[in-house]
């Protein structure tokens, strides 16, 4: 089972980075390929499986659901139910750990998945960079020094 | 319950830094509050593994090993014995890989419970002086490093000269088989750099001691040819392993400890025994006096504890422990009878302060101990003769006297019943140096009530006969035949 893993520190406190990504609803507003998105069935945002369903800016339709929601740990585990990537089984988690030195932020965002082994390379490069790094790379231009 | 919770982002590959962190006995290599550590039994990744380790002050602390994970790179302890009441302490160390930059994510977390109105003060110390000292302390060391690809700790190179294969040499007396004085010979033989937890100590001067001439003949098993011998020397640090602590480059040292090896001209060995010198103990006084001035020390204090008004029997008076023990025995107060073998030995012993000086060659000793305490006997008698003088000690003891065997110089002791000791409620002693002496905290006040000794003039030592290293044999053919009067040393 391929696995993909980036992380990142954020000049800014815990508290801050985690209002931002909290709201499963939300992605909108902090990553750079998401036009829309909205809660299936009226549910809240953090009540665990909801259903998020988002359009991305090239047009593809996404639904994921949220498996576990910790303030605790701040961190967030969820599914993708339809993609337009030929993943099954996927599973990412998104999660933050202060760094008490300087009062920064740790985020990491990670997930597990099934594919055709040939597609394995595409999609790792695919989840991990266009998704993953420049999701993270765009929370930290808009969080950063906060 | 309080929590602490602290971290950072250190600049090197998580590979790196788990490297170092991961050995749950390491942490004396790196962690500046930490002195020396060791695992009290079995492998250091071991669950259950039990780490016991002293602090800068003295204290010790003792730490379990309660998880690891490589895959996880974390590992969880627990604290079993402490100065401080952190109660219930379960502590955890976790890296997280930060991919933007290659650089690693250190956790350290840890839950106790203190004692009511204790909290503050202990979570900022466990705070500051554990988690974020450790943290600035691996910065320092990764930054150190540079791009260095794994934990590599500064090692200060030898100057010892490099042989034709590299590895540096240096010439040492060397054993190929137990005999005479003969097999001391002289060799080239390789000396690398110091391992983890050793130094290198360059000797100014090497202690000549009988124990050497018993691991000579195979009396004694501490060496195993091809071995060097010596357990005693001065000298001066020229190189540090990773994780000495409290010690460094151009420290003058002696140490008088097993293991063997000291008649060479440098060698490597965990400083853990040696003792730093004072500006007024010359490296030849040192090492001529150690081994001696802390038997003598235990001989007189732990074993036989002499104080007023004791006789105190010490044969071979002119020898190198006899001299210590005859002046230290008379500052104590005691009555000192010692015995010498010929007029220039007595006269020696004499001028040492001793009440009586029997020369053995003359006359028996025992019927003259008798005859000049009217017939009552010595309270100790210190013998390091063995074979030809037991019989005599028990008889030159008092009633309930204390017969202390501490060498063999005249041959192994032999088989006794102990049924005749009965006749006087005799008490008899065999002490085994190692076994005050096998610790810093044992060794340590020995050391210090000696030097002590010397510095108050209570002890005077006199200038030992100097021998060049090459010439070894010839040391222990003097000594064996009772030549020399005081200490021995050689000279590389």
């Amino acid at each position: 089972m391929p696995r993909v893993y980036v992380s990142t520190v954020i000049a800014a406190p815990v508290a801050e980075v985690w209002r931002v990504i909290r709201d499963f609803n939300a992605l909108p507003a902090w990553t750079p390929f998401v036009r829309d998105s909205r809660i299936e069935g009226g549910l809240r945002g953090d009540q665990v499986g909801c259903i998020r369903n988002f359009t991305l800016r090239d047009g593809g339709v996404i639904r994921e659901r949220l498996l576990a929601l910790s303030d605790y740990e701040m961190s967030c585990t969820y599914a993708i139910l339809e993609s337009p990537m030929a993943v099954t089984d996927y599973i990412a988690t998104l999660g933050l750990v202060p760094v008490t030195e300087g009062n920064r932020t740790f985020a990491f965002w990670q997930a597990d998945f099934d594919c055709a082994p040939t597609q394995e390379n595409d999609l790792i490069r695919q989840i991990g960079g266009d998704v993953f790094q420049s999701a993270l790379s765009a929370l930290k231009r808009q969080l950063d020094g906060r | 319950m309080v929590r602490v919770h602290e971290s950072t982002i250190l600049n090197a590959p998580i590979a790196d830094v788990w490297a170092i962190l991961r050995d749950f006995n390491g942490h004396d290599r790196w962690h500046p509050a930490i002195a020396a550590s060791r695992i009290e039994d079995g492998a250091a990744d071991m669950l259950g593994a039990v780490r016991r380790f002293r602090l800068a002050d003295g204290s010790e602390l003792r730490e379990q090993l309660l998880a690891l994970s490589d895959r996880d790179h974390a590992f969880r302890y627990c604290l079993l014995a402490a100065p401080l009441p952190l109660m219930g302490y379960v502590a955890q160390v976790r890296l997280r890989r930060v991919t933007e930059g290659n650089r690693t994510l250190w956790e350290w977390s840890s839950e106790f419970q203190p004692p009511a109105g204790r909290a503050a003060e202990l979570v900022a110390l466990v705070r500051d002086g554990i988690y974020r000292a450790g943290f600035a302390a691996i910065s320092r060391l990764l930054a150190r490093d540079g791009a260095a690809t794994g934990p590599v700790l500064a090692v200060e190179r030898p100057a010892a000269a490099p042989g034709r294969t590299g590895v540096p040499r240096t010439r040492a007396i060397v054993v190929e088989a137990y005999g005479g004085p003969e097999v001391l010979q002289l060799r080239d033989v390789d000396l690398p750099p110091p391992a983890p937890g050793q130094v290198q100590i360059r000797h100014t001067a090497i202690g000549v001691n009988f124990i050497d001439v018993y691991c000579r003949t195979g009396h004694f098993s501490l060496l195993a040819p091809p071995g060097t011998p010596g357990v005693e020397a001065a000298g001066v640090i020229e190189a540090v392993g990773p994780g000495t602590f409290g010690i460094a480059v151009g420290d003058r040292v002696a140490y008088a400890c097993p293991p063997v090896g000291s008649y060479a001209e440098r060698r490597n060995m965990d400083p853990a025994l040696m003792v730093h010198l004072g500006a007024d103990i010359s490296d030849r006084m040192a090492a001529a006096s150690l081994l001696k001035g802390v038997s003598a020390s235990f001989l007189l204090h732990d074993i036989a504890r002499v104080g007023p008004g004791m006789v105190v029997l010490v044969h071979a008076g002119a020898g190198g422990i006899g001299q210590i023990l005859v002046q230290w025995a008379r500052h104590l107060g005691a009555r000192v009878i010692a015995t010498a073998g010929g007029p220039e030995k007595v006269a020696l012993v004499q001028r040492l302060g001793a009440d009586h000086v029997i020369d053995y060659r003359a006359a028996e000793f025992a019927p003259r101990v008798l005859a000049l305490t009217d017939g009552r006997g010595a309270d100790v008698v210190f013998d390091s003769a063995g074979a030809s003088t037991f019989a005599g000690s028990v008889a030159a003891l008092a009633t309930r006297g204390h017969l202390v065997s501490f060498g063999q110089a005249a041959g192994p002791v032999g088989t006794w019943s102990i049924d005749a000791l009965a006749a006087k409620s005799v008490t008899l002693s065999r002490p085994n140096y190692a076994h005050y002496t096998d610790t810093p905290d044992r060794l340590a006040p020995q050391v210090a009530r000696f030097f002590a000794a010397v510095r108050q003039g209570h002890i005077t030592l006199p200038q030992p006969t100097v021998y060049p290293l090459e010439r070894a044999a010839e040391a222990h053919r003097d000594l064996e035949a009772r030549r020399t009067t005081g200490a021995l040393v050689l000279e590389p």
